[in-house]
């Protein structure tokens, strides 16, 4: 696959290798299952070695079950569920073998002849959705949700509790499971654009990029210089306008009123640039797979904006930080370790704050980041306050990112004429305001998409976050939610 | 030490005026739904049929131009303006679109007299309560509702407000393209509400399905799930849009008042 360095293993060696990856200091980041032709399944793991700039990527096709590595990675269960609830695959001994995506009594929609064994028995797939025997009369259950207060995305939350202490907590994320993957088969690459930017609404730049580097990566498209420079504009802009709605939900959580609302006016103030630069409040229908629909002509009136907004976001963080209750709800909120940050697959700004420095614009660059001073902002804490403060600093870093792009914004072409490559495959990449997201793309024999895999960021946060909610209390937990600032759009696909 | 009260205070009135007096509603530069002009038209092009991506406009021979065009299944995605060739569909701000009749939505060469009745009885004009229920959306329109209560829009000075509980809510008001793990409680948030009790489509996956629809995990919108008061396509509606929708929807505005931004 363009973008990665690629092997093809056995699927019995996939153990080895992943230890190999720990021991090394690298990372397992997925793994994917696509049908290469009818009836054959083949897996797809991605991997981030530590020092290299380049992903690597071991495909095999197993007979019948694979090894599980989640006993290596942990992060990788959710990952191989997934392919056993929508290909019917097997992994060997997995330690929580019970659906995930669909519901027990739906087919795997993508059964594939070879390769996916008939009728593979699922240990634990009566339990439902894996949660614990409950033997004792005093532990109450509370099951919250999908349909829950105020205006918030659908998903059920279970707790296990004795008075305000939660034993244990379970999330249902995938009522809202769309199968956004499957809709992009058949697709051109630039209606696959528009399908990218509807997968997580307050992430439609960061999918849109991500598809079309994938896109760009398996076509060698060279896009031309001034439209990389405008995606890095738009995927800062995106930045800017989630983190300014974060830190305005996150007061809302700490009953801080004022500042809730002067965190999302200041959210809205930033949509509405982004209609007039784009006509989008979500700035879609700009970026396609070679550059960009249409040039934009942010240069002054932008830049002017922006001074007002930048002092405005900078007066506001400065607040929160000396607004005593507020940080009181924060500090040791949610605590989340380095190891299991690592161990559990956190990522974005949750994975920063717990001491892990990586952010991919700096570290795999794409648009025009290589070009562009980044300041990567990492706290050790691991709490819900060093989460608030990676991104009230991302804000100002997203500001200073801005204000160079449109110091160094050259005129010029803003898009490069594709050509169809039939069977072309690639990876593509972008940090969003949540973290790592990649897609990787497949092209079947008739210059159509065949196969799009998302790997979204908000899917690898929800799967950490549990383990900072058990053994803490209900009091914290809104915060503590709030603080992770995920989607459950990104996460159910 | 921060003195929020004296901050907020200090900072004034963010709040436009509009829809009561002036016309700040905050959508300046906002794309809406193509404009079509079928006497533009190019005999056997159907290049806008063929980029768009939700099925939206269909090649139909004797429909003016030889397209029907069905803005509840319009994504927004401006394609079709892109890849006409004559200049029959082009770029327009006209993203008001909510309507109670689902056939409104289709384009017309006869514009539609504006209703002014409402769809609830007078009784709501001044007190609404919403309970919102996401049924597979992109997190788009949440993010739009959402800003609703930001400071700008501040929905509460129009009397509507969400409300945690079904049992308090007049509208049920349903975003998504309804998967098929959210019939189930999304048939029980509407059930556990009194009546007389009202349903508003928002955003076109609510509408027909939008892009996710025919896929193994989704359906078709709301059409045939619930009954439905009113339309409201947009991917996402803008803020403004769903003001005017839920304003339409209570007879204070005329709905869809013409193909334009407001009714100019």
């Amino acid at each position: 696959m363009k973008g990665t360095e690629g092997a093809t293993v056995a699927g019995e060696d996939m153990p080895e290798i992943a230890r190999a990856l720990f021991a090394t200091g690298g990372r397992m980041q997925m793994v994917y299952a696509w049908q290469p032709e009818e009836g054959v399944a083949e897996l797809r793991y991605l991997a981030s070695p530590a020092e290299s700039r380049r992903f690597l990527m071991w495909r095999c096709r197993p007979d019948g079950e694979a090894p599980s590595l989640a006993a290596i990675w942990p992060a990788m269960g959710w990952y191989e569920r997934e392919v056993m609830d929508l290909f019917g695959l097997g992994f060997r001994d997995h330690p929580e073998p019970n659906r995930l995506i669909l519901g027990d009594d739906i087919a795997p929609p993508f059964r594939a002849a070879r390769g996916a064994a008939e009728g593979v028995e699922r240990r634990g797939a009566d339990v439902p959705r894996g949660l614990p025997e409950l033997d004792q009369p005093d532990v109450q259950l509370l099951p919250f949700g999908p349909v829950r207060a105020d205006v918030l995305e659908s998903a059920e939350f279970t707790f296990f509790y004795v008075g305000e202490r939660i034993l244990h907590y379970h999330p249902h994320l995938f009522f809202k499971h769309r199968g956004m993957e499957q809709r992009f088969a058949g697709l051109t690459p630039t209606a696959g654009a528009v399908m990218a930017e509807r997968v997580s609404g307050v992430g439609s730049v960061a999918h849109v990029l991500a598809y079309c580097q994938a896109i760009e990566a398996a076509l060698s498209c060279e896009v031309p210089r001034r439209a990389l420079y405008l995606r890095a504009l738009l995927a800062e802009l995106e930045r800017l306008y989630n983190h300014l709605h974060y830190l305005g939900h996150l007061a809302s959580t700490t009953t801080l009123k004022v500042a809730e609302a002067q965190g999302k006016l200041l959210e809205e103030r930033v949509k509405q640039l982004n209609a007039r630069l784009t006509g989008s409040r979500f700035l879609r229908g700009i970026i396609t797979p070679g550059g960009l629909r249409r040039d934009l002509a942010p240069e002054r009136w932008l830049a002017d904006a922006l001074v007002g907004l930048r002092a405005e976001a900078a007066r506001f963080v400065d607040l929160l930080e000396h607004s005593d209750s507020h940080r009181d709800r924060l500090i040791t909120t949610g605590r989340l370790s380095r190891p299991v940050a690592l161990d559990q697959g956190a990522t974005g700004p949750v994975q920063r704050a717990s001491g892990i420095d990586r952010d991919l614009r700096r570290d795999h660059p794409y648009a025009a980041y290589a070009e562009l001073p980044l300041t990567v902002a990492v706290r050790e804490e691991g709490d819900a306050y060093a989460r608030a403060l990676v991104r009230a600093a991302e804000i100002e870093a997203s500001f200073a990112l801005i204000e160079r792009v449109l110091m160094k914004l050259e005129e010029g072409t803003v898009h490069e004429a594709l050509s169809a490559v039939p069977g072309a495959e690639g990876l593509g990449w972008a940090e969003s305001p949540r973290g790592t997201l990649f897609y990787a793309v497949h092209f079947g024999a008739d210059g159509h998409l065949k196969r799009v895999k998302i790997k979204s960021p908000s899917f690898s946060n929800w799967r950490v976050f549990p383990f900072t909610v058990h053994e803490t209390n209900m009091m914290d937990y809104a915060i503590n939610e709030a603080s992770f600032g995920l989607t459950i759009a990104g996460c159910a696909r | 030490m921060a003195f929020w009260t004296w901050f907020g205070l200090s900072e004034g009135k963010a709040t436009t005026a509009w829809p009561g007096r002036g016309s700040e509603d905050g959508q300046q530069g906002v794309l809406g739904m193509p404009r079509y002009a079928p006497e533009l038209c190019e005999a056997g092009c159907s290049e806008c049929a063929a980029v768009c991506p939700s099925g939206a406009i269909a090649v139909a021979p004797g429909a003016p131009g030889g397209i029907t065009l069905d803005y509840g299944s319009c994504v927004v995605c401006q394609l079709c303006t892109e890849a006409c060739p004559s200049g029959a569909l082009s770029p327009s701000q006209d993203w008001a679109f909510g309507v109670r009749r689902r056939e409104d939505l289709l384009w017309s060469p006869t514009a539609q007299p504006a209703r002014k009745d409402g769809a609830v009885p007078r009784a709501f004009r001044r007190s609404l309560h919403i309970r919102h229920v996401d049924a597979g959306s992109c997190n788009g329109c949440e993010s739009e509702l959402q800003a609703l209560n930001n400071p700008f829009y501040n929905l509460h000075r129009l009397g509507i407000f969400f409300t945690a509980s079904p049992r308090f809510a007049d509208l049920l008001l349903v975003t998504g393209t309804v998967t098929h793990a959210m019939l189930a409680p999304l048939r029980a948030t509407w059930e556990a509400m009194p009546e007389p009790r009202f349903v508003m489509a928002a955003g076109t996956c609510a509408v027909s399905g939008g892009i996710a629809r025919g896929g193994y995990a989704c359906g078709s919108g709301l059409e045939g799930v619930l009954p439905i008061d009113l339309y409201l396509p947009g991917c996402p509606p803008n803020p403004s849009a769903i003001i005017m929708a839920l304003l339409a929807l209570q007879g204070r505005m005329p709905e869809r008042m013409a193909r334009d931004r407001h009714g100019e």
